[in-house]
């Protein structure tokens, strides 16, 4: 009864196919990456919200994500050393720990999570100034690099919706201030063919990965739609969005989970395939980094399941409809641009997550709270109370930290997350 | 007759209480927590018999018709007799346990001497320890023998040319103590050290002795147990007899006072605001993240800055006029700000009170986090105990939420292992109607 997961058997690789393309791809983005001062290939900084890959890569130029260098540091242990010498640097210990990270790892080589040195900066790209602390972390590049920057000034959904006004006020950074700028950084003038076959490919990656996040609606998931698809999400929010490579992976990626649908297989968890699913959540919030495993074996062991998660929607929001859209290139990137889930007002947030625990048919919400996200944390926990009395269905809350792995107190987290589950027995009158 | 079980293995302290098939508490036992799991759940649940038995006997002199007042009067005494029975007994392992340690050093007839001399003087002063006025700060071993193996040790070691090394004798007993604790429920024999109490009566009563003979006679049949505590994973129990400390104390509330809604905990290095329902089932929790400051442990470690017991903190800040603010939350700042308020001439009492306020401060933050604080409002854990954490508690729930009903019991500290107790005998009820 204790044990619902087992290793999985030696046929069932198909799972792994997928991770390990992923790591594949991800593993030769950072070789190139690491070439480039030699291929003479150019690069942008940029940031995960609300970024514009489609037309980097249409002027050929490569995204670098400092945030998805940090929280791979973090996965690999080399984290904590890196805030440790922000710190010394003079950085605060309440400054968001992915800026410390990287400030961290720039300061001993800028060597990247596998191991290869990143190359400096062309230009540093901020399409996405809903968080603060990315326009301060780009001054902190800035001074360290001494290149362009390009920052677009993003408006806030307030009333949960884009108006035509917003719209045209970033497409017009976009046209006026961005594109010249790539144009003069990649030396290549703007081509907006290129750039619409590459929102077409973004659409069709966009289309099989919202397959793939909405198979969760199954019972049992064939996915683990927090820890798994971390996985299956950094392909389109980092590099690789709008690439042909994407499209093939997010293809193989949904074959694979339409056989587990069939096969009627949960998912499969650093031990093994879970067989039991006892507890379906809808979790709200960023995983912690440093104790990945740790943290999901805590639900696995629990046969505990995330169903829908609203972390996987940090790059942009696909689930209600938005594809991007070839047929008009610089609207549809605004758009894009607007429509990362921070960038949501609170109750649009709220009607989220009510729709999840709904759709999905989940037990509870989780919320985990990150020390370093504001653009998350902030009015979580009044979002929590209204989903709870929206949907009847109980609530919890757990707080721990994206790379710092000080914050992950692992006896606490445990502590209270199987309260939470034993919360949830109780209430549906189950064995508690 | 069947019984089932809770067990709270506590930071501090675990807990246990065993109940009867109608779900009645028939007794609590509680001992200091050790690095024995295994052996803390077994005294603690031996010394809630012990206290069952103690009920039973209760119970035979009644139905012989002893009154009550002379029932009362007999069991309080042969409690006592059979406390000091239970020391005397524990004193024999010590003995033994520091023999066996002594053995491992290099001869040394001083060091030899001076442990006959301390436990000849710890066993002669054992009488006093246990008599009806008697003032004992704990009723652990390890407390009990230890503040008096230190005094002992102490006095010898000063005596000029002695030779004898007051860290030396530390060390033993500290060795030699974890071994006791790890045997400690050979203490048990519990017929043979209450009748013993008995005999030694002043006035010996042939009918207390029946009655303890009958008690100890009925047969104690465990059902079913279920443990809970910060120390749960690590509980002598399969994974499925296991609860959550937040649904054993919301439940546990509920048992002490039915119309509970919201529940308060302040154990050793946690706080827990937990809501329920009308039946006990929790609806919503907090709990301090990250960092145990204003936890029990705090009172602890400012107990230690002053040099005072743990019990005399709170009636101290009770004589408070005028606290002081204290802002620090964290425990080793509070540490520092309480000196150097000393330093500045504040009162004692006045700090203390304002270190009292702090740490309730920190509670209220986490009781409106989880929803508020609803009527009836209980406050349980180690802390309730203190009457200037529970002062301060009142006049913080009075200004936020108004005049509600504040429920504290005696029996606080028991709460989740009453919850616990709770479960283990729905579990077995519910197998039972299942057969």
């Amino acid at each position: 009864m204790s044990v619902t997961t087992r290793k999985p058997p030696a046929e069932k690789s198909a799972k792994d196919d997928s991770q390990l393309r992923q790591k594949e791809m991800i593993a030769r983005h950072y070789s190139r990456l690491a070439r480039a001062p030699e291929t003479g290939e150019k690069n942008v900084y940029t940031f995960v919200p609300g970024n514009l890959t489609e037309l980097l890569r249409s002027f050929d130029l490569l995204p670098v994500l400092p945030e998805i260098n940090a929280l791979q540091s973090g996965m690999r242990g080399k984290s904590g050393d890196y805030i440790a010498l922000a710190e010394k640097l003079g950085h605060s210990e309440d400054v968001c720990t992915y800026v410390k990270c990287d400030i961290g790892m720039l300061k001993s080589g800028n060597v990247g999570p596998t191991g290869e040195r990143l190359p400096k900066p062309d230009l540093l790209l901020l399409s996405y100034t809903g968080c603060f602390t990315f326009m301060k972390w780009f001054e902190l590049l800035k001074q360290e690099y001494d290149c362009p920057v390009v920052m677009l000034h993003v408006p806030y959904q307030a009333d949960g919706r884009i108006t035509e006004s917003m719209r045209t006020y970033v497409s017009t950074q976009i046209r006026k201030k961005l594109i010249p700028a790539l144009e003069q950084v990649s030396g290549r003038k703007y081509d907006e063919d290129r750039l619409k076959e590459c929102l077409q490919r973004s659409a069709q990656a966009e289309e099989d990965l919202v397959w793939v996040l909405q198979s969760a609606k199954n019972r049992p998931s064939p996915i683990d739609a927090w820890f798994g698809a971390v996985y299956y999400v950094g392909p389109i929010f980092s590099a690789f969005r709008g690439t042909e490579e994407a499209v093939e992976y997010y293809r193989a990626l949904r074959a694979e989970i339409a056989e587990r649908v069939a096969q009627k297989l949960g998912p499969v968890t650093p031990d093994g395939l879970l067989t039991e699913e006892k507890y379906r959540l809808v979790v709200e919030g960023p995983p912690n980094w440093t104790s990945f495993r740790e943290f999901w074996r805590m639900f696995a062991e629990e046969g505990a399941v995330v169903v829908a998660s609203t972390y996987t929607k940090v790059g942009g929001t696909y689930d209600f409809g938005f594809r991007h859209d070839a047929d008009r290139p610089i609207e549809t990137m605004a758009e894009y641009c607007m429509g990362c889930y921070t960038n949501l007002d609170l109750q649009t947030r709220v009607g989220i997550l009510e729709r999840y625990v709904k759709e999905y048919a989940a037990d509870g919400l989780l919320v985990n709270s990150v020390k370093s996200c504001n653009s998350f944390s902030a009015g979580q926990l009044a979002m929590l109370r209204e989903v709870e009395s929206r949907t009847g269905r109980p609530a919890g809350f757990i707080e721990s930290d994206l790379v710092d792995p000080r914050y992950f107190s692992a006896a606490n987290i445990k502590n209270r997350l199987e309260s939470f589950l034993q919360m949830i027995a109780q209430k549906r009158g189950g064995p508690a | 007759m069947k019984y089932c079980v809770g067990i709270d293995l506590g930071s501090t302290t675990t807990k246990a209480v065993v109940v009867d098939e109608a779900a009645r508490v028939l007794g609590r036992g509680i001992t200091n927590s050790r690095s024995s799991y295994d052996a803390a759940c077994q005294v603690a649940v031996t010394e809630a018999l012990h206290d069952a038995r103690f009920a039973q006997i209760a119970g035979e002199l009644a139905h012989m018709g002893v009154e009550a007042d002379r029932r009362a009067a007999w069991v309080r005494d042969i409690e006592r007799g059979f406390r000091e029975q239970q020391y005397r007994t524990q004193l024999l392992t010590l003995r033994e346990e520091l023999r066996g340690a002594v053995a491992l050093r290099e001869h040394d007839a001083a060091l030899e001497q001076a442990l006959a001399t301390i436990q000849e003087r710890m066993g002669a002063e054992s009488k006093a320890l246990f008599a009806a006025d008697a003032n004992r700060k704990s009723d652990f071993f390890r407390d009990l023998a230890g503040s008096r193996y230190l005094e002992h040790a102490e006095k010898l070691a000063r005596k000029k040319g002695s030779g004898l090394s007051f860290d030396t004798l530390v060390g033993l007993f500290d060795k030699a103590i974890l071994e006791v604790e790890a045997r400690s429920t050979e203490a048990g024999a519990f017929a043979e050290h209450a009748l013993h109490a008995a005999r030694e009566l002043p006035e010996r009563s042939r009918e207390l002795e029946r009655a303890i003979e009958a008690a100890a006679a009925i047969p104690m049949e465990e059902a079913s147990s279920v443990g809970t505590g910060y120390g749960r994973a690590r509980l002598p129990f399969p994974k499925e007899r296991i609860r959550s400390e937040i649904l054993c104390h919301g439940l546990g509330a509920h048992l002490m006072f039915p119309r509970t809604r919201t529940v308060l905990d302040i154990g050793g290095q946690d706080t827990k605001a937990i809501q329920v329902d009308e039946s006990g089932i929790v609806t919503s929790f907090q709990m301090n993240d990250r960092c145990a400051a204003g936890c029990g442990r705090y009172l602890g470690y400012i107990a230690d800055e002053m040099n005072l017991g743990l019990h005399e903190l709170g009636p101290m800040a009770c004589n408070s006029k005028r606290a002081v603010r204290i802002n620090s939350t964290c425990t080793v700042f509070a540490g520092a700000e309480l000196r150097e308020r000393l330093s500045l001439g504040e009162q004692r009492e006045d700090i203390l009170a304002g270190l009292h306020r702090a740490i309730i401060l920190r509670a209220m933050s986490l009781l409106s986090r989880s929803g508020g604080v609803k009527d009836e409002f209980t406050f349980t854990g180690g802390v309730a105990r203190n009457p200037a954490a529970v002062g301060a508690l009142k006049d913080l729930v009075r200004e936020n939420y108004g005049e509600l009903t504040i429920n504290i019991s005696s029996e606080s500290i028991y709460t989740g292992a009453l919850g616990a107790a709770l479960f283990a005998w729905r579990e077995w009820n519910r197998k039972e109607v299942a057969a």
